[in-house]
């Protein structure tokens, strides 16, 4: 990835009078030296993946510490009952996160987006936008590239990884790709692709890491949720016309800021946050005994 | 970092480091082993010791010996798997000096008999660095062509073995070289841009001072 900020993306954009995702469909052409056919079936490759492991979530597998499975399923069922208080898309989107989020802890195959543990945002808005809102695969494909810009200017300017920068460089990464992707099929501009990104990311920040026993289960799958939705409410934000007053580059770096000052027990060691709660503890010290 | 790094790989979770990492490390030992594994012990280090059974590390590992990749569903079932084609495993603890945290070191035997000893970590988002060949310091990423020849430090060393891969025209990526002393055992790792011809390794392996060659090929079933 040759940008190392937004606004270089969206400056190119404007001088080759190219979409946002265009602009990063090239980049990757000339980073991987691929043909824009080879890159966009690699892309296709990945949607096809994420749409198998939602359609292959099992709702009855537990993951390693026995205490992940089967929410998706629960979640699912009272939506689809018509009880969510959210409506049905938002229902939705909440149980496909969980879905995903679960199929990683329990060794199912995913997608990372960026993250294994942050699976689940990405694909939760996009499978539920292509079944409610019918924009063709190639509307999807190309807010995938959104997406990937986004995250990857994050990655270089910041960080995706929650040892580095704590859960909002995971779940807030991948918040602010769901965001960017939603708000480009929603037919918002570059300007607005880039202010959702920056609003998904400002809402996630001071996210910590703290992963009970260490393991990509509590609270990871659940987090998977506040990402998608958080996505969402970026993305009608931006639609709406709502701007953030700090620019989206200037957001990135307040959030390797806040990962440079978080304590490193807040930071994927297991020790704090969730992780040091008594209850935590108590399931970090059984799973040492088996 | 590219656009399928960030969405991507495919990849069996949960976790890109400790199950993604540690498939690409059982299967980058078991390529260098160059034969099918027979016998394995591997000695978990660190954050894989520590966390590696929650995250699957022990299958993972067993199962990139196995020759599957991290996008593989039959990781979770690699003890069986295993089990099934009579391959031994067995586990155990490492005490490592000046390692990443999140690293195991496998000893293996294939069919023929053939043993060989590989440590590698696990850097993050499915990355790997193999660190030791049979004991030997070596640092490489397993994502190119890769030469490890084990030799006696002469001068003159590094020429001999630089223009036999000129001859065939292939490209060297990056070079080490390590030594214990002057004049005694020495290694060079070379990742290369090509793959590197089994005529060169045979010539290789026919110079005076050349003790052993270790090849990592990226061909499928070479």
């Amino acid at each position: 990835m040759g940008f190392t900020s937004l606004a270089d993306i969206a400056e190119r954009a404007r001088e080759k009078e190219f979409s946002f995702w265009r602009v990063v469909l090239e980049d990757d052409c000339m980073f991987s030296q691929v043909e824009p056919e080879e890159s966009w079936k690699k892309m296709q490759e990945m949607y096809e993946a994420m749409r198998e492991a939602d359609q292959g979530y099992d709702g009855s597998l537990k993951s390693a510490s026995g205490l992940v499975g089967g929410d998706g399923s629960r979640m699912e069922a009272y939506v689809e009952a018509g009880k969510g208080l959210c409506g049905p898309f938002f229902g939705r989107v909440i149980a496909k996160a969980l879905k995903m989020g679960e199929s990683n802890a329990c060794m199912k195959r995913i997608v990372a987006a960026p993250t294994a543990g942050s699976c689940g945002v990405l694909p939760a808005v996009l499978l539920t936008y292509e079944e409610e809102c019918r924009p063709g695969e190639n509307a999807i494909l190309k807010a995938m590239y959104v997406a990937a810009g986004i995250g990857g200017v994050i990655a270089v300017r910041s960080s995706i990884s929650g040892a580095k920068g704590g859960c909002q460089a995971e779940i807030g990464a991948s918040s602010a790709m769901a965001a960017g992707a939603l708000t480009y099929l929603g037919g918002g501009d570059t300007e607005a692709i880039l202010h959702s990104a920056a609003m998904a990311l400002k809402n996630l920040m001071g996210l910590v890491c703290d992963p009970v026993a260490g393991l990509v289960e509590i609270p990871c799958v659940k987090r998977n949720v506040i990402g998608a939705v958080n996505a969402l409410s970026a993305s009608d934000m931006a639609l709406a016309g709502i701007r953030s007053v700090i620019p989206p580059d200037e957001v990135i770096d307040a959030m390797r800021n806040v990962g440079d000052v978080m304590s490193v027990d807040l930071r994927e060691t297991g020790r704090g946050g969730l992780a040091g709660t008594p209850t935590g503890q108590a399931i970090f010290e059984q799973l040492q005994k088996r | 970092m590219g656009v399928f790094d960030i969405i991507g790989p495919i990849m069996v979770g949960p976790s890109s480091s400790h199950t993604a990492g540690a498939v690409r490390i059982g299967y980058i030992a078991g390529l260098l082993l160059g034969e099918p594994v027979k016998e394995a012990r591997i000695d978990l280090y660190g954050s894989f010791l520590a966390t590696g059974k929650g995250h699957g590390t022990d299958r993972a590992l067993v199962a990139g010996l196995l020759h599957m990749k991290p996008d593989d569903s039959r990781i979770p079932y690699s003890f069986r798997i295993a089990e099934e084609a009579g391959v031994k495993i067995t586990f155990g603890q490492a005490d490592l000096r000046d390692v990443n945290p999140n690293t195991a070191r496998i000893r293996m035997i294939g069919v023929s008999g053939q043993t060989m000893e590989v440590t590698g970590s696990s850097l993050g988002g499915g990355r790997i660095r193999i660190c030791q060949v049979d004991g030997i310091e070596a640092h490489f990423s397993g994502e190119s062509p890769t030469l490890v020849i084990r030799n006696q430090d002469i001068p003159g060393s590094v020429t001999e073995v630089t223009s036999l891969l000129k001859e065939k025209e292939v490209n060297i990526a990056t070079m080490q070289l390590y030594r214990d002393s002057p004049g005694g055992d020495a290694v060079m790792v070379l990742e290369c841009d090509q793959e590197v011809p089994e005529e060169i390794r045979e010539q290789l392996r026919r110079l005076p001072e050349v003790q052993k060659v270790t090849y990592l090929s990226l061909k499928e079933g070479a």
